[in-house]
């Protein structure tokens, strides 16, 4: 059922992609400053840029009058000459680099929601013919970005709520309330994902880090259905950032066994066990978390994106059906793609555990055969 | 692949690292391990008891095997004694038959003793009735007889005589 739904998933995610792609290049009456998104190229950066992590929370926009709606997020970047911190609001909602902002020694500016530091003696950015800042370099931004609002919250959404849960124990064996509904979530985490998957011996220590992904994955990616619009699971650091934790817990637990069967395979000519090494390592090392964070990423990217698209159908189709026939279309289609995402929010959420919890168990397993 | 790599931001990498070890330590020290202890502790509760309930489920059916064995007994004992009963109440009948049977036998052989004993009395008083009489009226006859003074002496001539042939 999982492989059909992918499947499924695919081919709507392709065939918007086609589509949208001929939209994009018919889109010829493409304006600089419009009052509203309304053409091909300007839904594509609306849509990329959501995609993308940003600086500041939006809202919503009045491009009439200029106006934004949100509220801005600090911003706190490790620059050459040292940590900078200020406001985001301080970019004026300049994603272009026309702003350089003047922190005394250092000049920064933001240019696709990247932080650039400018070069020294430069004042303003320039760029080459691929759009490549050729004067400033990206510094490190620990800044807290919407992504990073958007783990706090899943964090102390998910703090909340199990510790309620927690608590409610203390009551009765029973829990009420909001751990009634929690409760048979952890047992299934426990019982068909860890279990299963580590053995009945070893499961326990590994439940803190599966629990906690499981949620953290599955709250983040329902927080990215929202209105608010999150896409925290969209960002390729956050989901290598669980892979990598992933990996280092398999490494770090692993039996002797493991390790035996790993690097010197038992039961096969000598001569093959290097190549086998080889390839085991390269297996555990890099593919199955570049597994592990390309299924998340892509998988939350394409949904945000299928959504939107099929959002921006009611512009988009305006001309061939009418408002009317364009805005019902794109309603019901962005409400069946959004019931698919809200299937896939919690899909990816115990797939990704699912593989954590299937790697810990070959790591940990340990062979009696010999 | 260019894209994705230029997307990467390592500052957010490091923000999540950083957070996800927070949240992993923080959830693990105040949810799960009071939820996990918690759900365990019940369910080895739920075993414990539904072991009980089958260990009292056994010892029911004993039991009621047991009040079966009894009752079987019980019920054995109670026609031994109600065959007992019968046969002491058929034993004792025939008892008091026998006794009856007895005391009226005595009783008769009581009254046909002293009916004989009355018939003796009564022929007995029958017997000096009837020699009172008989003196009676041989006084009479005597006294007429012996109104002369030769009959007198006849009798008693005739008297001796007899008395002499005695």
């Amino acid at each position: 059922m999982m492989a059909k739904q992918s499947i499924k998933f695919i081919v709507v995610f392709l065939l918007v992609l086609v589509s949208f792609k001929s939209f994009a290049d018919g889109g010829s009456s493409h304006h600089e400053k419009g009052n509203v998104i309304d053409t091909p190229q300007e839904i594509k950066d609306h849509i990329k840029h959501h995609l993308k992590d940003s600086h500041d929370f939006h809202l919503f926009s009045d491009n009439a009058a200029g106006k934004h709606y949100g509220f801005s997020l600090p911003v706190i970047v490790w620059t050459s000459k040292g940590l900078k911190t200020f406001m985001s609001s301080a970019f004026h909602h300049d994603d272009a680099g026309h702003v350089v902002v003047d922190k005394g020694d250092v000049k920064l500016t933001k240019i696709h929601s990247k932080i650039y530091e400018l070069n020294a003696g430069a004042t303003a950015v320039t760029f080459d013919d691929k759009h490549h800042a050729t004067n400033a370099h990206k510094v490190l931004d620990f800044s807290i970005t919407k992504s990073v609002v958007g783990m706090l919250l899943a964090g102390v959404l998910m703090f909340l709520g199990f510790v309620t849960l927690a608590k409610g124990y203390k009551k009765g064996p029973i829990p009420t309330g909001i751990g009634r509904l929690l409760e048979p979530l952890v047992i299934y985490v426990r019982d068909d994902i860890a279990r299963p998957n580590i053995g009945e011996k070893k499961y326990r220590k590994f439940m803190g880090f599966l629990l906690t992904v499981f949620f953290f994955i599955w709250i983040l990616n329902l927080l990215g259905l929202t209105p608010l619009g999150f896409n925290v699971t969209g960002q390729i650091a956050v989901t290598a950032c669980l892979a990598i934790f992933t990996v280092v817990i398999y490494l770090f637990s692993g039996s002797k066994d493991f390790w035996a069967h790993t690097l010197w395979m038992p039961g096969v000519p000598v001569i093959l066990r290097p190549v086998l090494a080889v390839i085991e390592l390269v297996g555990f090392l890099l593919i199955k978390p570049f597994s592990l964070l390309v299924r998340l990423f892509a998988n939350m990217t394409a949904g945000h994106f299928v959504v939107m698209s099929l959002i921006a159908l009611t512009i988009t189709l305006k001309e061939s059906f009418g408002a009317v026939g364009s805005t019902g279309m794109s309603l019901v289609l962005a409400l069946f793609i959004s019931v698919i995402e809200v299937l896939v929010a919690f899909l990816q959420a115990f797939i990704f555990t699912m593989l954590s919890s299937l790697f810990i168990g070959m790591a940990v397993e340990e062979h009696d055969h010999h | 692949m260019e894209m994705l790599l230029n997307d990467f931001s390592p500052g957010l990498f490091i923000m999540q690292a950083v957070i996800l070890v927070i949240l992993i330590f923080l959830m693990a020290k105040f949810a799960w391990r009071p939820i996990l202890n918690s759900l365990s502790e019940r369910e080895s509760g739920i075993e414990d008891a539904l072991k009980a309930a089958e260990k009292a489920k056994i010892d029911m059916e004993n039991l009621q095997a047991n009040n079966a064995k009894l009752l079987q007994e019980a019920r054995t004992e109670r026609e031994e004694m109600l065959k007992e009963a019968r046969e002491m109440k058929t034993k004792l009948v025939e008892d008091a038959k026998t006794e009856a049977n007895e005391t009226a036998a005595n009783m008769i052989a009581q009254a046909q003793a002293a009916i004989e004993g009355e018939k003796k009395a009564a022929i007995a008083d029958l017997k000096a009735q009837v020699s009172n009489l008989s003196i009676d009226i041989a006084e009479k006859v005597i006294r007429t007889e012996l109104s002369n003074k030769d009959k007198q002496v006849a009798l008693v001539e005739s008297m001796l005589g007899e008395a002499t042939l005695n």
